[in-house]
């Protein structure tokens, strides 16, 4: 127990100096920026005119649906790197597997298509 | 390498076969006529799925291992793959009319369906937490699409969101577990986890990380506390789908929960025992004490859902053979119960639209005597009346808690159980001697929900002469988790 723990010593001293700095650089910019806000300083910010409207507002759900299907083959990705990167050494099982996993991806992509998801109209 | 990476995909075949059903499923309808095309695909899939459950309940005996210790197929799993199989595709059936008449039925939900059980046969059949985690997950995805199958109706999605968001907190818990686990014991097989996990030398951590595994399980099986989302989710859904969440998927978390403790825990049981029994007794007197205020059935039939796994992890307590198989006979009984008791709830409608308050009963032994009877047979059980299987269920769990020295939380659970019995009677006392309104209703019949109703309900009378062979096969399940 006291071993492991000593192992994990590094992560604990790496935590502390993390949380410092962080609040280290807060702190000084409340304590020593100078401040002397006015009315357009401290108004939001919108491209350079005025904002017209407020923040949160309601929109399309479909935004909502080309996000996850970009996230989904964002993932994609993320797997196919490592996969790619070590080809040479990835036996016959480590192809089909990717080869399985890419069907079941794009069949799940055909439905979505098919549905009419990725059409706005 | 090639000649086992082919046993490997021989063991899991019944997945395969289902993953690949619901995906050719998927592709087939989307591609042709859509929703028109979802009666057919309601019926075929459960008849994959009960050719599956004949497949695994034939195949041969002994046990089988997988992905290097990650998939175990053994005696305990076949038989809750046998029970989420069938009681899947017996409440599919059962919902094909009422979506259909009621515009619900898209031909999503039974592939939904299927790739959930998917993710049961999985669950139970889980060696290390990753495989426990990727069947639990895709369990839990395709019922949370399920629940909000209405998507116009604020209920519904309403069910669908409460249940995906407390579903993700209770991961999030069982995920922290398991890194704890995995830290600890340094494997995420429960085989290799069984071996540091030895009574008298369970380390702090270890310990934490078992408890909060043991916490998103038990959000799993809606064990107190961790039942909130029940009665809201059950309500909301529509009653199809809140049938198939009062079946399958508790079978499947009670399965996996006992594959947890026994085959990676089996060492600690001291260690585990006050949790789940604290979980047990308290699921009991919430679910007893809770729905003597509903109104709403389905809202009732979550609370009694929560006190019934109450019981079942009496046995999960026991830590002991005798234990696993007087739970998995339970649940056996738990799932024949509902299933007949939704085949009920299915009905209960007036002029097409659904009507769940139990006062609309009032009498109702005058306007059908045979569906009053069996409703009565079926109450009678749910509440552990004594000639009715339900009884005999509780008698085993019972057993195997006094043989494992836990005689308070039997006392605790009659207790109980006789707290509970109100509300069921008191459904009784409607039909039978309740006031009558005059109020005929134009009662919903149709001859597949009919046929469940009273299988299920002469299920409850016959078994106890007879339980077509589930003790033996139980007792065999047991012995091959617990040794």
């Amino acid at each position: 127990m006291e071993e492991m723990l000593r192992e994990y010593l590094p992560i604990l001293v790496f935590l502390a100096v993390a949380i410092g700095l962080g609040l280290v650089l807060i702190l000084a910019a409340v304590v020593l920026a100078v401040r002397n806000p006015d009315p357009e300083k401290v108004s939001a910010y919108e491209c350079g005119f005025n904002a017209f409207d407020d923040a949160r507002m309601k929109f399309d759900v479909r935004f909502y649906l080309v996000s996850i299907l970009f996230i989904i083959f964002d993932l994609e990705i993320a797997f196919l790197f490592p996969w790619a990167v070590a080809f040479k050494d990835v036996s016959m099982v480590g192809f089909w597997s990717m080869m399985v996993f890419l069907a079941v991806l794009t069949i799940g992509f055909a439905y979505e298509w098919k549905k009419g998801a990725l059409e706005w109209e | 390498m090639e000649s086992t990476i082919q046993a490997d995909l021989a063991v899991i075949l019944p997945e395969i076969i289902l993953a690949v059903y619901a995906m050719l499923a998927l592709l087939g309808a989307v591609y042709t006529r859509k929703d028109g095309l979802a009666p057919m695909l309601v019926w075929m899939t459960s008849a994959v799925m009960i050719v599956l459950a004949i497949l695994i309940g034939s195949s041969a005996a002994g046990t089988q291992i997988a992905f290097g210790g990650m998939f175990v197929d053994d005696g305990f799993a076949r038989f809750a793959k046998v029970t989420i199989l069938v009681s899947a595709a017996v409440v599919l059936v059962m919902s094909q009319e009422y979506m259909q008449r009621r515009d619900l039925l898209r031909f999503e939900y039974p592939v939904l369906v299927a790739l959930s059980a998917v993710g049961m046969m999985m669950m139970v059949s889980a060696g290390d937490l990753m495989a426990l985690y990727m069947g639990l997950e895709l369990q839990s995805l395709a019922l949370y699409v399920v629940a909000s199958l209405r998507r116009d109706s604020e209920k519904s999605t309403e069910a669908g969101l409460k249940y995906f968001v407390l579903g993700a907190l209770s991961s999030g818990l069982l995920l922290y577990g398991a890194s704890l686990v995995y830290g600890y014991a340094g494997t995420t097989l429960f085989s290799g986890i069984i071996q540091t996990a030895q009574h008298g030398e369970v380390s702090l951590g270890l310990l934490f990380g078992l408890v909060f595994l043991i916490s998103g399980l038990a959000f799993k099986v809606s064990a107190v506390p961790f039942h909130m989302w029940t009665p809201d989710v059950y309500e909301g859904s529509p009653t199809p789908v809140t049938a198939f969440f009062a079946t399958a998927p508790k079978v499947a978390a009670m399965a996996l929960f006992a594959r947890v403790l026994h085959d990676a825990f089996g060492g600690a049981v001291q260690d585990w025992q006050q949790v789940i029994a604290l979980l047990s007794v308290a699921s009991m007197f919430l679910g007893a004490v809770a729905a003597i205020g509903q109104t709403n059935i389905k809202r009732l039939m979550a609370f009694s859902s929560i006190a019934h796994m109450g019981y079942a992890l009496i046995g999960l307590a026991a830590g002991t053979a005798l234990g696993v198989q007087s739970m998995l006979i339970y649940l056996a009984v738990y799932v024949t119960m509902n299933v007949g008791t939704f085949a009920f709830i299915l009905m209960m409608e007036k002029d097409g639209q659904p009507v769940l308050d139990i006062a609309s009963l009032n009498m109702f032994s005058k306007r059908e005597p045979a569906k009053a009877l069996a409703l009565l047979v079926l109450l009678f059980s749910l509440a552990g009346v004594p000639p009715m299987l339900g009884f005999f269920a509780k008698l085993g769990v019972w057993q195997a808690g006094v043989e494992a020295g836990l005689v308070w939380l039997v006392v605790a659970s009659a207790v109980a159980s006789a707290i509970g019995a109100y509300y069921y009677l008191r459904i009784v006392f409607f039909m039978y001697f309740g006031e009558d309104t005059g109020d005929e209703r134009d009662w919903g019949n149709t001859p597949v929900l009919w046929g469940v109703l009273m299988a299920s309900a002469a299920v409850m009378i016959v078994g106890i002469v007879n339980m077509f062979g589930i003790e033996g096969a139980a007792a065999a399940a047991a012995a091959t988790l617990v040794n």
